[in-house]
């Protein structure tokens, strides 16, 4: 089985982000940037798949402008065998990320395509389910299990209530939540044999994508602050303050 | 315009959720019709559909193949009905069913889609949060269809209609088999449901292991509330996923958030700060949670919250 799975630099997570003052968006510019954390896990699942024979290829893909190769570069570190970089310096939002994602599958032909749940900078939630749409290809979203079988793959989804278990054909699309797995930490040898690893770079322009027109940015702007608070002495005192000030109990 | 408000459903009883995604529904356009797709029996789910004020008609869709809310072809119906139908907008609940579907809709129809709306400026214009809340964008919808996802927190329910609209029925479509259900094990759910309770009490790391949770339990029963939980409290195996609050988890908005032995992470704040009013419990003082919380109790968790159970009980 091929795997392909991929991996979207983002603000690090531990980054507090800040809008720009003239609200054209968030500063971006000299903060820490890593790899989007449920990529991570998703990068992680791949490998563990490769690590128990179930899967003989992990292929890691991120588009964007140079920098994004440290984190195919991270990713190979994790254990993935190849990387391939599309290049380009346009934002692109999840129609077009998933129309090259889809024309990339086309092309490297995986059998299961991991990917994070969702990006934590524009937390859209998006493009794992348009690019399963668009390829016609079942979809295991908010996995917290994945487990191969034949022919199939079944994928434990994080649901409002609990846990649900689908079984979809191959090829296939699954997301990662948070509770798939606990991604390892690269060590120095890995970030060494994972600079000799081979990284491809082809242009959006190559895979016949253009930037997107979907969803027009007006603006950013700081989300409204809350009134300082009080502190009380004791547990009686916030019973009372609760019922009688707040009128929330 | 006509605008399509899909219905979040469990094949017997309309969702809070989908009340709150029509008033979402009636800001997008003039009217609008509710599609009530599910396994056979959704009859009674679109009763209820039909009285939400503003559906100008209810389209119930049953079949075995929608049954077990399967992203592929409930996905393929709503766009067939959208190309069909000409409708400009579809709008559903930001729940793990709306987010599991709605993308893939958009994707089929080619156009962008907005997620977790937290209002509606006008037909094209909406707010949604990103980074985790820290920021609010402002973004223009440019595709003809407009595919929509709402923050069910931030959008009040419709209220029940004067004169049920009318129900027609539509036929299934044809299906290649993508996917198939295997099992669910769903936590049995005593009292309010998480993201529609008027209180909510969750728990952190601080409480130190299950059994302190069935103190925040005694509480939310006096309080007729639900429980929720820190990420730290859920990956420590305290309670169960489905619990958790915040980026990942949740997102909740209800009267009054307590928050117990919960530092207060970006990524929990992001799933609670838009509460009315938020008090919190916690032993550090310099505690994050602290920096939203409308009322704090510098504290032991473990005398505080018995104190407040008495305190409870004793002024009723």
């Amino acid at each position: 089985m091929k795997v392909l799975v991929t991996a979207k630099r983002v603000v690090d997570h531990n980054v507090r982000v800040r809008v720009r003052p003239d609200g054209s968006g968030v500063d971006t510019a000299s903060v820490k940037m890593s790899m989007n954390p449920f990529d991570e896990i998703a990068v992680e699942a791949a490998v563990r798949l490769r690590e128990a024979g179930q899967a003989d290829e992990v292929v890691v893909v991120s588009i964007g402008e140079k920098a994004v190769t440290d984190v195919i570069r991270t990713a190979l570190a994790l254990g993935a065998d190849r990387g391939i970089h599309v290049d380009t310096d346009a934002e692109l939002q999840p129609p077009a990320v998933s129309r090259a994602l889809a024309e990339l599958a086309v092309r490297e032909t995986p059998d299961l395509i991991l990917m994070g749940k969702q990006a934590i900078d524009d937390d859209s939630n998006q493009t794992a389910q348009m690019l399963a749409g668009r390829l016609g290809w079942g979809q295991g979203t908010f996995a917290c299990g994945i487990e191969p079988a034949d022919g199939e793959v079944i994928v434990a989804r994080e649901v409002d209530g609990g846990t649900r278990r689908v079984a979809l054909r191959l090829p296939a699309v699954v997301t990662a939540d948070l509770r798939l797995n606990e991604p390892r930490y690269v060590k120095l040898p890995d970030i060494m044999k994972a600079k000799r690893k081979p990284l491809e770079a082809m242009s959006l322009a190559d895979l016949g994508v253009a930037g997107d027109a979907g969803l027009t940015l007006l603006g950013v702007s700081e989300p409204p602050g809350r009134e300082p608070g009080v502190r009380v002495a004791d547990a009686a005192e916030l019973a009372a303050r609760l019922r009688d000030e707040a009128q929330v109990i | 315009m006509s605008i399509l408000l899909i219905a979040e459903h469990d094949g017997r009883t309309l969702g809070e959720a989908s009340r709150r995604a029509a008033s979402a529904a009636r800001q997008l356009g003039e009217g609008y019709d509710v599609l009530v797709i599910g396994g056979p029996g959704c009859v009674g789910v679109a009763d209820a559909a039909a009285g939400l004020d503003g559906a100008v008609q209810v389209l119930l869709c049953e079949d075995d193949a929608y049954a077990d809310d399967l992203a592929e072809p409930v996905a393929e119906r709503i766009a067939t009905l959208v190309r069909d139908g000409g409708y400009d907008g579809v709008v559903a609940a930001g729940t793990s069913t709306g987010k599991d579907v709605m993308p893939r809709v958009a994707g089929l129809l080619d156009v962008a889609m907005v997620s977790d709306a937290v209002a509606v400026e006008n037909g094209r214009t909406f707010i949604r949060p990103i980074y985790a809340g820290n920021a609010l964008a402002r973004v223009r919808c440019e595709d003809v269809v407009r595919v929509v996802t709402v923050r069910t927190s931030a959008f009040d329910s419709v209220a029940e209609a004067d004169t049920a609209a009318p129900c027609e029925r539509l036929s299934a479509g044809d299906h290649p088999p993508l996917s198939r259900f295997v099992d669910e094990s769903l936590s049995a759910g005593d009292g309010p449901d998480l993201a529609n309770a008027r209180v909510v009490i969750s728990g952190g790391r601080g409480l130190g292991g299950a059994e302190a949770f069935d103190m925040l339990r005694e509480l939310a029963a006096e309080l007729g509330a639900a429980v929720g939980a820190s990420r730290a409290a859920v990956d420590a195996g305290y309670i169960a996923n489905d619990c958790q609050v915040g980026q990942t988890g949740k997102i909740v908005a209800p009267e009054l958030y307590l928050a117990v032995g919960i530092s207060g992470a970006i990524q929990h704040l992001a799933g609670m700060k838009d509460s009315r009013v938020i008090a919190a419990i916690n032993r550090d003082e310099e505690a994050p949670i602290f920096q939203v919380a409308d009322y704090a109790l510098v504290g032991d968790l473990f005398e505080a919250v018995p104190q407040l159970l008495d305190a409870l009980r004793t002024r009723q």
